[in-house]
């Protein structure tokens, strides 16, 4: 990030008007990379075996702790509502509050998360490396695009795979809530199920995949170019990778959000009638409100 | 491609090159980063087959002038030249192609970490040309059998190579695309009196070999002296007036020895001179 030099004599006014600056010039420098990162992407595909090697580091090395944060997820969520949920005498529905809540967040948002640690950190220290061992200047220097060589491919990984480990943490964190519902906390199995099937559409399922998609590609964007923008020295290289994961985080946060008021503006849009039916539906269930 | 079109350079320049023009030129170039300025007004000449040492204390724009040179960082005001042509207005794809006449050995070597010995030379090979593999294997083992390296290195990670041996490693990738212009940026920093004796020598081979140009960034004076046809002495912003020439020396290894001005002998004969007082460790 280019940063405004201080003076002595400024004022909180000028620090907040630095701040904006800074983040002005912030998301340029993020805009014009990604942009760059297209054109390159448009240019051509990177050779098959520097996307695959991409894909086992972003993928394959990410399923343990995707599943494990699933895993847990689906259970504490059963732990956290069963309470309320019994108080109201309802706990049979408890699958289709957990279930709808891992599809439709929590799924893409862990995995996210998880990958943004553990592969967003990691590509933003890696590329700050070799920023500061000059190796970017010697892939220029030998005739390779080093957004091309070496972007390209982790946005690909990034961007592909996310939705696949989305479904993991998915399907896991779907297993745990039941596993603990039903053995632990005494919900009948069949009515866990039915009640999932009931309230889970296959449009939470997709726009939870599709929001993952934004997800990886933000997290290889901003990895990569905190990773290109890397300061001199260990300092720098701990500094892009603190960065690529705190923004990251703040960026899927905020993409959450605005991606969930646009995804069920749509659901509104196509499913209105479908929508107002099934919460007559629930509301005739929970008892004389039709 | 037959055996002999390995003598000649993969990438020829795109213009044909008049015998009294200078293959690199630099006009007025400043270049800074931020607030803090690194090269003011700058005019450099290269001429082509010519050894030019670039010298200066640390800090003062050697390796940003080698950069500017190949064209990896834009210089802030001025004009780089190749062949007389401006490289300003030249295209992203023009600048890749055109600079692959350039090979550059890094002050760190900057070998890939994730690749071997041979996949580092063999880089530019698979990237900018079409050889097939039994060719790239071949002229990858007369790169190393060049620099002094045995066969067995080949197939060794960046991270189990000595200093020395990394720096080979980086000249054999430099020298991989046959180049005709070369740019060694401190190459015999952190070696050992011996292994600076090697790369020195290994400079020379390479230019009794083929007529190529190199421009050597270094602070060691064995160096200079066993490379240099010419020197020219950069000097640092922050010790000079605004109206002064930051070039404060321009010509032959033997003259530089016998200046007069004492910013070029205290250099060149490593004396502290008034600095100790600067520094106030007197």
């Amino acid at each position: 990030m280019s940063s405004i030099p201080a003076s002595p004599s400024d004022t909180f006014i000028h620090a907040i008007g630095r701040f904006f600056i800074e983040l002005v010039l912030a998301i340029g420098d993020l805009a014009l990379f990604g942009l760059g990162m297209l054109r390159a992407l448009l240019r051509g595909i990177p050779k098959r075996r520097i996307v695959f090697g991409c894909m086992y580091e972003v993928g394959v090395r990410s399923v343990p702790v995707v599943l494990v944060t699933g895993l847990f997820i689906g259970m504490v969520l059963a732990v956290q509502t069963y309470d309320q949920f019994a108080s109201m005498h309802m706990e049979s529905r408890l699958g289709a509050i957990i279930n709808v809540s891992l599809v439709k967040e929590l799924g893409p948002v862990l995995a996210a998360v998880m990958l943004a640690g553990r592969v967003g950190s990691a590509m933003a220290a890696e590329l700050g490396t070799m920023r500061v061992t000059e190796q970017i200047d010697a892939l220029r220097a030998l005739g390779a695009n080093p957004v091309q060589y070496l972007v390209v491919p982790r946005f690909l990984a990034c961007f592909l795979l996310i939705p696949l480990l989305t479904v993991m943490a998915d399907a896991v964190g779907v297993f745990g809530g039941w596993m603990l519902s039903t053995s632990a906390l005494g919900i009948e199995s069949t009515f866990y199920w039915h009640h999932s099937n009931k309230y889970v559409a296959i449009f939470d399922v997709a726009g939870g995949l599709v929001k993952s998609m934004f997800f990886g590609a933000a997290i290889a964007i901003i990895a990569c170019n905190r990773g290109f923008q890397c300061g001199a020295g260990a300092e720098g290289v701990g500094r892009a990778a603190t960065e690529s994961f705190v923004l990251s985080f703040i960026v899927i946060l905020s993409l959450d959000f605005f991606l969930g008021v646009l995804i069920s503006a749509i659901y509104r849009l196509v499913y209105a009638g479908q929508a107002a039916s099934v919460w007559l539906d629930a509301m005739n269930s929970v008892g004389g409100f039709a | 491609m037959t055996k002999t079109a390995r003598a000649e350079p993969f990438c020829k320049p795109l213009s044909s090159h008049e015998p009294d023009e200078p293959i690199v030129e630099f006009r007025n170039v400043s270049r800074g980063f931020g607030s803090h300025q690194i090269l003011r007004n700058i005019n450099l000449q290269v001429m082509a087959g010519e050894t030019l040492c670039l010298i200066g204390e640390s800090g003062c724009g050697k390796s940003v002038t080698m950069k500017l040179m190949m064209g990896l960082m834009p210089p802030s005001c001025g004009d780089v030249l190749w062949d007389g042509v401006s490289i300003n207005g030249r295209s992203d794809e023009e600048l890749v192609r055109d600079r692959l006449r350039f090979g550059y050995l890094f002050q760190g070597a900057a070998l890939f970490d994730s690749l071997n010995v041979y996949e580092n030379i063999a880089f530019g090979l698979r990237q900018n040309t079409r050889m097939s593999e039994d060719f790239i294997r071949e002229t990858v083992m007369e790169r190393l059998k060049e620099v002094g390296l045995a066969s067995t290195a080949a197939y060794k990670m960046p991270s189990e190579l000595s200093g020395g041996m990394r720096k080979r490693v980086g000249l054999a990738r430099a020298l991989a695309l046959m180049p005709d212009i070369i740019l060694y940026d401190e190459p015999t920093t952190g070696l050992d009196p011996i292994m600076t004796d090697v790369i020195n020598t290994l400079i020379k081979k390479t230019r009794d070999r083929r007529p190529v140009t190199s421009i050597v960034v270094t602070h060691e004076m064995s160096t200079v002296r066993k490379v240099a046809d010419r020197i020219v002495m950069f000097y640092p912003l922050s010790r000079l007036k605004p109206d002064d020439p930051q070039i404060v020396f321009e010509g032959t290894p033997e003259e530089a020895f016998t200046s007069t001005d004492p910013r070029v002998s205290q250099f060149v004969y490593g004396e502290a001179g008034e600095r100790m007082q600067e520094l106030m460790l007197v």
